[in-house]
């Protein structure tokens, strides 16, 4: 079959799906729609659906971002739009299949938007919603809207037309292409596309290869999961373009073996490639010949650095190597190898579909096109987001994340994971592109955007991470190796109170070092959350060193829990609950804590009613409690039932 | 030492390696079928790994060590497993934690003496917006509370 023969029976089936006379019910079952319980969801689906007697067609979509109000199903029913509902649960569903399929009520209380064209009385557009509004998306195009397991349903909009059109000009003219839309790496560097590309197809040899870095290590990061769970030809097709511009024969992706789902549709999309002619010799007819093999990652985080991906995929310990040589000269057993992250690849597609044009008038002057955020932590509107560059920090925390919950004040906004920062307020208004972000100390990395409150320690926060880089440091070069253990030490010593006043000028000094003495991005960059963090919040630093006191309230060694007389009303709920059993008292007794043997798990806090509140945390602080218990003398609370 | 006590084991292997042509960059998907059959890397497992790839023992066994993936120890029925990334960290995974340690009665990197329950903290499951999430073998549970933990693993504090 030609390219446009399978295009037309793509579009003509997308087509008959559309106008089917029958409803259709996507639900969101990526691994997050799964964990928020999609599964019991797309069970009583089908339950009602026999019960009642409907027939329905059912798909299951990839994530459409929204996170937060998962499980998400959306319906459409013969001439309406698309409707999708949050927070969905087993017990609503036959309510809502017998409200909006049989009844034709849509329920508006319940939906969240309509997606595509119409309109629906009640029910707000779902992409004009301040969660979505100032979304453009580009990489994410077709996540959450199309069925990740049918080649066709990529085709029919718009997929592989990008690789048609590439596949007639000159390799190097996609080149050009590439360079014209000011694509830049999204695996966090930020290096040229184009550029890149042309290094390796002008390096001399015959074999060549291509790779699709999936090893999506940054805790905090889930971008590349999401777009191989809800769009994987979007990828691959980028994959396919950049291997006919490079000359490359055959093509690894190298995958996290956290990610079962996504590689299960991964290797679904390889065999339709097949199936179509997209895959193998002669691609459509051209003399494009192309292979492609997944190779499942095994659990080293440094393994995301190209030279310790290739000594993985060859079947070696994943350790780095001094460049030059760089891969696009020797790479891959010793030949030209060009590597890019799945984000990356996703855009390539789009730019060849759309026109480098297009693309370059989204973003800002030096960083184009569109970035994707996992937007996690404390955060409102947690979700997969994907956004102009060059938006603001608090654009994305306010108006798309929604703020922070409860109330709290915003502490800091971590970017980078493991490798970037922690900007604090007086950073809302920079605008997220490569250049302000390395400036301010932190780093654009994959994606990761982990909100922080005032209930999260900063010195905490940058402990965790040291504690991160330390454990994953591959042991080659001695900075880093030894400099993150000592670094993590220091860092250990302030949160457990013995910090010393020379401890924060050595953790500069180290990590000084450790940046210097490194040979790969993992070394170069894992001081970094700890420089921002002294950088921008050094007085929490000293209330830890000097004062022996943790602000926010997470560090155990330096907070105590203590029940107030006044307030405790003897009831015994935290007397029971102890699990070290250190609270002593007796029925209307005042009860008190052995502070010697607490050993500040919090339960007592989290047990304690609400009406009473007669247990607080401080740090830093003695509060005047009795020491053995005495009788209760405060009165009830008139706010009891 | 570990031996091949289990008399199928040879053969179990051998079906793998017989998927495989002997090209040395299948090293590492030969353990991970073989973990995934044993639910560890018995040091038999892992010489016959070496001959079959005609690879040095010290290799296969300093690749294996590199891997967080690779277990040494034979591990549980159920494989519990910890998120311990940034979104979880922040949200309260360190008690969830210590909930399951209670529950369980076992540190990360241990299994019961049953072999029942093994548990294990991983940087990064990718679930970030349903932090704090806690995976159960393939079952990934999101929003995790501490009294979700008995909710799931059933009260094992007997064990």
């Amino acid at each position: 079959m030609t390219f446009d023969e399978i295009q037309k029976q793509a579009i003509a089936e997308w087509g008959a799906l559309e106008h089917s006379d029958k409803p259709r019910i996507f639900i969101g079952s990526a691994t997050c729609g799964r964990a928020a319980g999609a599964g019991p969801v797309l069970e009583a689906i089908n339950t009602t659906l026999a019960q009642r007697n409907l027939k329905a067609t059912i798909t299951q979509v990839g994530c459409i971002g929204l996170c937060y109000t998962e499980p998400l199903v959306d319906i459409i029913k013969p001439n309406r739009p698309r409707i999708c509902y949050g927070n969905v649960t087993p017990e609503i569903i036959p309510q809502l299949i017998e409200d909006y399929i049989i009844n034709d009520n849509p329920r508006p209380d319940l939906a969240l938007g309509t997606i595509g064209e119409g309109s629906m009385a009640g029910i707000p557009k779902l992409f004009e919603l301040p969660m979505l509004k100032p979304q453009v998306r580009i990489a994410l195009r077709n996540c959450g809207i199309i069925d990740p397991e049918n080649i066709k349903h990529y085709i029919a909009n718009g997929g592989y037309t990008g690789l048609m059109k590439a596949l007639g000009m000159a390799p190097e003219t996609v080149i050009e292409e590439i360079k014209k839309s000011g694509l830049r790496g999204r695996g966090g560097a930020g290096f040229p596309t184009g550029l890149k590309w042309e290094f390796c197809r002008k390096a001399p040899g015959t074999v060549k290869y291509v790779i699709c870095n999936a090893d999506e290590g940054d805790p905090g990061a889930f971008m590349d999961r999401s777009l191989l769970e809800g769009d994987p030809h979007a990828v691959l097709e980028g994959i396919l373009i950049g291997a006919y511009a490079i000359g490359a024969t055959d093509g690894y992706i190298y995958i996290r073996a956290e990610y079962p789902l996504a590689i299960q549709r991964l290797k679904l999309a390889l065999q339709q490639m097949v199936e179509y002619g997209l895959l193998g010799d002669n691609i459509l007819g051209s003399n494009l010949s192309f292979h492609i093999k997944i190779k499942e990652g095994a659990g080293a985080f440094v393994c995301g650095e190209e030279t310790a991906m290739m000594a993985s995929i060859e079947g070696k310990r994943g350790m780095p190597r001094s460049r030059p040589p760089f891969p696009a000269q020797s790479g891959l057993w010793g030949k030209p190898t060009n590597i890019n992250n799945v984000e990356t690849w996703a855009n390539v597609s789009a730019i060849m579909q759309r026109g480098a044009d297009w693309y370059a008038s989204y973003g800002s002057e030096k960083s184009k096109g569109t970035k994707t955020f996992a937007l996690a932590g404390k955060i409102n509107r947690t979700g997969l987001i994907e956004v102009p560059m060059g938006i603001s920090l608090k654009e994305i925390v306010h108006d798309i994340g929604g703020d922070i919950p409860g109330g709290k004040r915003f502490k800091a906004v971590q970017t980078g994971g493991p490798s970037g920062g922690c900007l604090p307020v007086s950073h809302l208004n920079l605008p997220v592109d490569y250049e302000s972000l390395t400036e301010a100390g932190s780093i654009m990395g994959s994606g990761g955007m982990v909100v922080i409150d005032e209930d999260t320690c900063i010195v905490d926060i940058a402990r965790y991470f040291l504690s991160f880089t330390q454990a994953e440091s591959c042991g080659k070069c001695v900075l880093c190796r030894l400099g993150t253990k000592q670094m993590l030490d220091i860092l250990e010593n302030i949160c457990n109170g013995k910090g010393k006043l020379e401890d924060i000028d050595l953790l500069l000094d180290v990590s000084k070092q450790i940046k210097a003495g490194s040979l790969c991005a993992l070394g170069g960059t894992a001081p970094n959350p700890v420089l921002t963090t002294i950088r921008y919040f050094r007085d929490e630093y000293e209330a830890h060193i000097n004062e022996k006191r943790c602000p926010a309230l997470v560090c155990t060694e330096l907070i105590s829990y203590y029940i107030l007389p006044d307030k405790c009303q003897g009831c015994g709920i935290c007397l029971r609950s102890c699990p070290s059993e250190v609270i002593s008292g007796g029925k209307r007794m005042v009860h008190v804590i052995d502070q010697d043997k607490c050993i500040k798990c919090g339960t007592c806090l989290d047990v304690c009613p609400d009406r009473f509140g007669a247990v607080v945390k401080v740090s830093g602080e003695e509060i005047e409690v009795p020491r053995e218990p005495v009788p209760v003398t405060a009165s009830k609370p008139n706010t009891e039932a | 030492m570990t031996t091949l006590v289990e008399a199928d084991t040879k053969e179990k292997l051998d079906e793998i390696l017989s998927h495989h042509s002997g090209k040395k960059d299948e090293l590492i998907p030969i353990l991970q079928e073989a973990q995934e059959q044993f639910r560890y890397l018995p040091s038999e497992v892992m010489l016959q790994v070496a001959k079959f790839l005609r690879l040095p023992e010290s290799v296969v066994f300093g690749v294996s060590t590199f891997y967080a993936q690779f277990k040494f120890f034979p591990t549980g029925k159920t494989m519990v497993k910890l998120c311990r990334g940034t979104a979880c960290h922040v949200r309260g995974a360190t008690r969830i934690l210590e909930e399951v340690e209670k529950n369980l009665g076992i540190k990360p990197g241990e299994t019961t003496d049953d072999l029942e329950y093994s548990l294990e903290t991983i940087a990064c499951f990718g679930s970030c917006a349903l932090a704090p999430v806690m995976v159960v073998n393939n079952n990934v549970y999101g929003r995790m509370t501490p009294s979700k933990v008995t909710k799931i693993l059933g009260d094992n504090k007997q064990r």
